[in-house]
């Protein structure tokens, strides 16, 4: 509405005092990519908040309908950019599961490896990122340090840092590398020499028994630091029937307090690579773990980032676990797949827990080599949905803070 | 509860006008509903104390048309919109795929989006895939409280998964080429 002379709001005060439209991005360091939130606001007071998306919109499923499947590969990369390794996996099962491919015990090890290293790193972003978010700027900076070594440790195994396109269908592209130089980070934080020669298993558990380590620091600086808590505990706190009914999933079903990680509830395809490994799902309200802040309420911002938190636990288990089996696995690290493979007249649809969630893919196959229709499920683009019932009546500095503990990656949103 | 039970429970409710179709040889076994009474079977669906499919995994159109004349003599599919819904129940711990296939056109006029109820208010967040499904396949929810665009801007023309989709040659002054 525009502001006329006439007004006598205008006359009268020279401010207006009603309801106001505020813009928040997409190019809000707190969105967290170029998200763009419009917050309709009453003082300090967020009445409304609508998200609007489509900023990184790149056609990911149209590029996917004239591409077979190997060659979609990099481009699920650059969906979910801060978990690249979790996406090949869920495109990979998914045209397994559609040509009824079987990979070999040795494939299947290495993936959960390099899966749960994907979802340590992933989950150190979204602490640090989270911290940042909330005006604290030294946790970045640490989880930024400790990802460093991940992906100079995926860059041992495939040769790129970011976007790997490395688990690839039938397996992977190469087998885990043998003898390498120790990655500079590593051998700085540990105090060894940077010339030093080791075997990639040996430098991943180095930096494994460093890491752990090192959660307890984070716990203080954040998990249990008093400000932290009075920013996000009892803050946006959601039913396990309201996240269900919006579709969240992963950390942030979780952290409302539902029992389930397609890891342990999903698809055989999806299960069978995690038989056999000795893993815990932390659920919301944390049953057994000590010293939870009394302002916690369940499926709150502190529940979501905790979930997080307790789940580099349990990965870096499982990464410790999958490098055991890893030299007594049998088979290879991959089974022959032709580029040029012709789907079958069918069709499937298959999800996998990537750290932000349930990422689905669904592929349908019409004789051609190309799918007729390759469709990526964002898990982000569903969290996202809860933005607006989450944020009505919250002031306004606590909305960075309720959409920062969503974990959102819009590469993975806007597709 | 298998696709078969399930798909005798509606039969049973709803007869097999509504419910007309059934695969159980494809890798997700589905159903076919008769699209003007999805938002009564989803709502079924979600209610029915056997089958409380409370959450919606997905909701996706899809255009089955070859456009290449070579090819679509071998093609396997009669041309028409789907709309496939990928269903899960946290309670009983079963999946389901429902599938509405619609005429590619209303009335089979070209440009007038085919027509399918919303079932936004069934779950959530079927708000923002259904939007997402007439941005990028044109597909009209009926009873949507707010259908507009999602991912491309509002003043796009024409809906990208099409697969007759024109690729447009200039958007603002900026040419395509």
């Amino acid at each position: 509405m525009a502001l006329t002379l006439e007004d006598p709001r205008v006359v009268e005060f020279d401010v207006r005092t009603d309801e106001m439209l505020v813009n928040m991005g997409p190019q809000h360091p707190s969105t967290h990519g170029v998200l763009r939130l419009l917050l309709r606001t009453d003082g300090e007071v967020v009445h409304e908040v609508t998200p609007h998306i489509g900023y990184l919109h790149r056609c990911a499923e149209k590029i996917g309908e004239n591409l077979t499947g190997p060659q979609w590969i990099p481009y699920t990369d650059r969906m979910d950019y801060l978990a690249a390794m979790n996406m090949n996996l869920g495109q990979a099962l998914t045209f397994e599961k559609l040509l009824d491919i079987e990979v070999p015990e040795k494939a299947m090890t290495l993936r959960v490896i390099i899966a749960e290293l994907g979802r340590v790193a992933s989950h150190l972003v979204g602490m640090g990122a989270y911290g940042l978010d909330l005006g604290t700027f030294s946790p970045f900076l640490y989880a930024f340090r400790e990802r460093e070594i991940i992906l100079d440790l995926f860059e041992e195994v495939c040769g790129a840092r970011l976007t790997y396109s490395y688990i690839t269908i039938g397996g992977a592209t190469h087998d885990l590398p043998g003898l390498i130089t120790i990655p500079p980070g590593l051998a700085q934080l540990t105090g060894h020499d940077p010339n030093m020669k080791l075997e990639w298993k040996d430098a991943c558990l180095m930096f494994l028994d460093w890491l752990e380590k090192r959660i307890a620091e984070y716990h203080a600086l954040l998990t249990r630091n008093a400000i932290f808590i009075k920013r996000t505990a009892g803050l946006g706190a959601m039913s396990g029937e309201m996240a269900i009914s919006y579709g969240c999933t992963g950390p942030v079903l979780r952290g409302s307090g539902v029992d389930f990680d397609l890891r342990r509830d999903g698809e055989p395809i999806y299960t069978r690579m995690y038989k056999g490994y000795d893993f815990n799902i932390p659920v919301a309200p944390f049953a057994g773990v000590p010293g939870i802040p009394s302002e916690v309420l369940v499926g709150d911002n502190w529940c979501r980032f905790f979930v997080r938190m307790l789940e580099v636990v349990e990965s870096i288990k499982l990464v410790r676990q999958g490098l055991d089996k890893y030299p007594s696995a049998t088979g290879t690290h991959r089974v022959p797949f032709k580029m040029n493979t012709k789907l079958p007249v069918d069709e499937c649809y298959l999800e996998t827990e990537c750290p932000r969630g349930q990422m689905g893919f669904y592929i349908i196959g019409d004789g051609q080599a190309e799918p007729l229709r390759a469709r990526a499920k964002s898990s982000c683009f569903c969290n996202l949905s809860i933005t607006g019932p989450l944020c009505e009546g919250v002031l306004l500095a606590d909305v960075p803070s309720i959409v920062g503990s969503l974990d959102i990656v819009m590469g993975e949103i806007d597709r | 509860m298998t696709v078969q039970e399930i798909h005798a429970l509606l039969t049973q409710q709803f007869g097999s006008d509504v419910i007309t179709g059934l695969n159980t040889e494809a890798k997700d076994p589905w159903i076919e509903v008769a699209p003007s009474s999805m938002a009564d079977v989803a709502t079924f669906l979600k209610s029915n104390e056997q089958l409380r499919f409370d959450s919606l995994n997905d909701l996706t159109g899809v255009d089955l048309l070859e456009t290449d004349a070579k090819l679509a003599a071998k093609f396997p599919y009669e041309p028409a919109i789907v709309v496939v819904y990928h269903l899960y129940s946290f309670a009983l711990k079963h999946r389901l795929t429902v599938k509405v296939k619609t005429p590619r056109w209303k009335d089979d006029v070209e440009g007038q989006l085919p027509e399918v109820p919303s079932v936004s208010d069934i779950w959530a967040i079927a708000d923002w895939h259904e939007r997402e499904a007439y941005d990028l396949v044109g597909i009209n929810f009926i009873g949507h409280p707010n259908l507009v665009r999602i991912l491309c801007p509002d003043d796009w023309e024409g809906h990208p998964l099409r697969k007759d989709y024109q690729f447009p040659e200039e958007y603002h002054g900026v040419r395509n080429l």
